[in-house]
């Protein structure tokens, strides 16, 4: 009986203030939301201004010694040459963030321009990008990144484009299906019958459309560009050493995780709690975006 | 008797519609994968004769050349590499002066047992999580997907290297690394397998509280039926049936996730092979092997397509 009554009160009515209120209500913010969002201001101060943060140098040898567990010095301990662990966790956020912001930033460009192309160019240029888009989408992202590191070489720089380039054909596909949705719209029709032109209606009326949803999709694939970046830095592809960079961190900790496991937790977790809060925040989006939409 | 010939009919044109779509992924894959070739060729007669630091005299390059067809016009040098990917030649590796099929093949076996393994224990984990908790009580479904979106928050790598410390340095439960059976499997399987799980168990239990809203559900309730026995044999039955449409992510991550967990765990394999290939820069052997996995997703949703459709016969109609 249950199943009956749900869906009759669920109806809004759109100018009952008790709906609104209701609703107002489910939008407010949750705990977990809330300290995802603080962890990622936290982690933006870091990557802005780490000194304000870091107790120490990040390159500086301690004279205090190497491996130190965690203590009143050092909150997190020292590495195998003695630099505070804390401090290179809070100066790796800066090349962490460039590499998830930066990444996504291009690949959501690259996408936008195919899809678009595709979806408003002819039949013949729509085949073959999609067609390209359908070979790139068979490959796994990661072998997809580790091909345009064997092409391009090895860096800090590369992995960002190599990310980038493997989620390129993700994008491109769905501006291309919301290209093909904006295009049949009402609003895109009128403007033609007013006798825009046809540059001045795609930059006016498809692209900002077509877009909406990428924002939401792109805040959600940020925490995928990072851990995929990591995880070529881990393979030793990223930034080399000693650069206080969380995957390059890890990979160099490795050597030593039988004597000092500590120093490989922090790093990982770092990525880790980046990640889960990019992803607990873009969610809460997506799910504020859809009760928007219907 | 039309109809059912008619549907018969339908079913062939749509397997032969998806083959050829395949057919056509995969020529397109073998053309990009020849003009990265050729593009980055310009020394492969070099790496050929001898790696680094080699100084061959001119006639000895010219005889590299001829014997690898390089010195053909481009379209008989595509030709070529096309027919020579028909017969399941990928081309001969630049540093290890073996055949890119070899080198594979030799590597396969350990990545398939790895790939398998997880791919099982990703399935069996979400289906049990998920039915004991579809539709369940409000903190069961919250801890249950709070507990998913964390593990799937976990980059593999630093998963295997958690599971490393607690498992192998901590308790010495399980081998740090290695290809020796069993016991060396547990681990990298796991790694490979928890994130892919927890996905998996999202939208198995987002599927499943869908079905257990249908009419029919009511009906076996009401016929007296376990509220278990509901839910294994009349939701799951359907819930699976969407679980297959994610066989493309399945593949993806678990290929991808073979690079990681087999270099962490030191485990022969694909993965292995993949990244020794890009650290020496043998292109044809990358180019092989990314080759051969988009020829596995290919044959796998090819066969995962036909077998929907054969089993869901509204695939068919739509």
């Amino acid at each position: 009986m249950t199943a009956l009554d749900v869906p009759v009160a669920a109806v809004p009515t759109a100018t009952s203030p008790t709906a609104r209120r209701r609703r107002s209500r489910r939008r407010a913010i949750r705990p977990g939301v809330a300290l995802a969002a603080v962890f990622l201001v936290l982690l933006v101060v870091a990557a802005l201004v780490p000194e304000w943060l870091a107790p120490q140098d990040p390159l500086a040898l301690s004279p205090d010694g190497a491996f130190l567990p965690p203590g009143p010095g050092h909150l997190l301990g020292t590495d195998q040459t003695g630099r505070d662990v804390l401090s290179r966790i809070i100066h790796g956020a800066r090349p962490t963030l460039i590499l998830g912001l930066g990444a996504t930033a291009l690949a959501v460009t690259g996408g936008t321009l195919l899809g678009l192309l595709a979806g408003i160019g002819g039949r013949f240029v729509e085949g073959t990008l999609m067609r390209l888009v359908d070979v790139a989408l068979a490959v796994p992202d990661l072998l997809l990144a580790l091909v345009v590191i064997t092409l391009v070489g090895t860096g800090t720089s590369n992995v960002l484009f190599a990310v980038a380039f493997a989620s390129v054909p993700y994008y491109a596909r769905i501006v291309r299906a919301q290209v093909h949705v904006v295009r049949r719209a009402t609003y895109v029709e009128a403007a033609t019958t007013l006798g825009l032109s046809r540059s001045a209606v795609i930059a006016r009326h498809v692209l900002p459309n077509a877009l909406k949803p990428l924002v939401v999709l792109a805040t959600i694939r940020i925490g995928d560009a990072i851990a995929n970046g990591a995880s070529l830095s881990f393979l030793g592809l990223g930034t080399p050493p000693p650069a206080a960079e969380w995957g390059s961190m890890l990979s160099t900790g490795i050597q030593y995780i039988s004597n000092d496991w500590f120093m490989l937790a922090v790093p990982g977790l770092a990525i880790t709690l980046t990640v889960l809060a990019v992803t607990v925040v873009g969610r809460d989006l997506r799910r504020r975006s859809e009760g928007r939409a219907s | 008797m039309a109809a059912r010939a008619e549907r018969a009919r339908a079913q062939v044109r749509r397997i032969g519609a998806r083959v050829l779509a395949g057919v056509g992924v995969l020529w397109g894959a073998a053309t990009l994968s020849f003009l990265a070739l050729h593009a980055t060729a310009g020394d492969a007669a070099l790496a050929t004769v001898a790696g680094d630091g080699a100084n061959p005299t001119q006639a000895v390059l010219e005889r590299v050349r001829q014997d690898y067809g390089l010195d053909l016009p481009l379209h008989r040098q595509y030709l070529n590499y096309l027919g020579n990917l028909l017969t399941g030649d990928l081309g001969e590796s630049y540093q290890q002066r073996i055949s890119v099929t070899r080198a594979i093949g030799e590597q396969l076996g350990p990545t398939v047992a790895l790939a398998l393994s997880a791919a099982l224990l990703a399935l069996v984990l979400a289906v049990t999580v998920a039915v004991f908790t579809a539709g369940r009580r409000r903190w069961v479904r919250s801890t249950a997907s709070g507990v998913e979106v964390v593990i799937a928050s976990f980059p593999t790598f630093v998963l295997g290297l958690l599971l490393l410390i607690v498992f192998s340095f901590r308790t010495g439960w399980f081998p740090v690394s290695g290809n020796d059976g069993f016991s060396a499997l547990v681990l990298p399987a796991v790694t490979l397998a928890l994130p892919i799980a927890a996905v998996l168990g999202q939208v198995l239990r987002a599927e499943l509280e869908d079905v257990l809203e249908q009419p029919f559900i009511l009906t076996a309730r009401t016929r007296g039926m376990r509220d278990t026995a509901v839910r294994v044999r009349h939701a799951l039955r359907h819930a699976l049936i969407q679980i297959v449409t994610m066989s493309g992510y399945m593949i993806g991550t678990l290929l991808g996730g073979a690079v990681i967990t087999e270099t962490l765990f030191v485990r022969r394999g694909v993965g292995q092979l993949m990244l020794t290939a890009v650290t020496t820069k043998d292109i044809p052997l990358v180019l092989g092997v990314v080759l051969f996995a988009a020829a596995v997703y290919v044959v796998v949703n090819l066969v995962v397509d036909i077998v929907y459709g054969l089993v869901d016969p509204r695939v068919v109609t739509a």
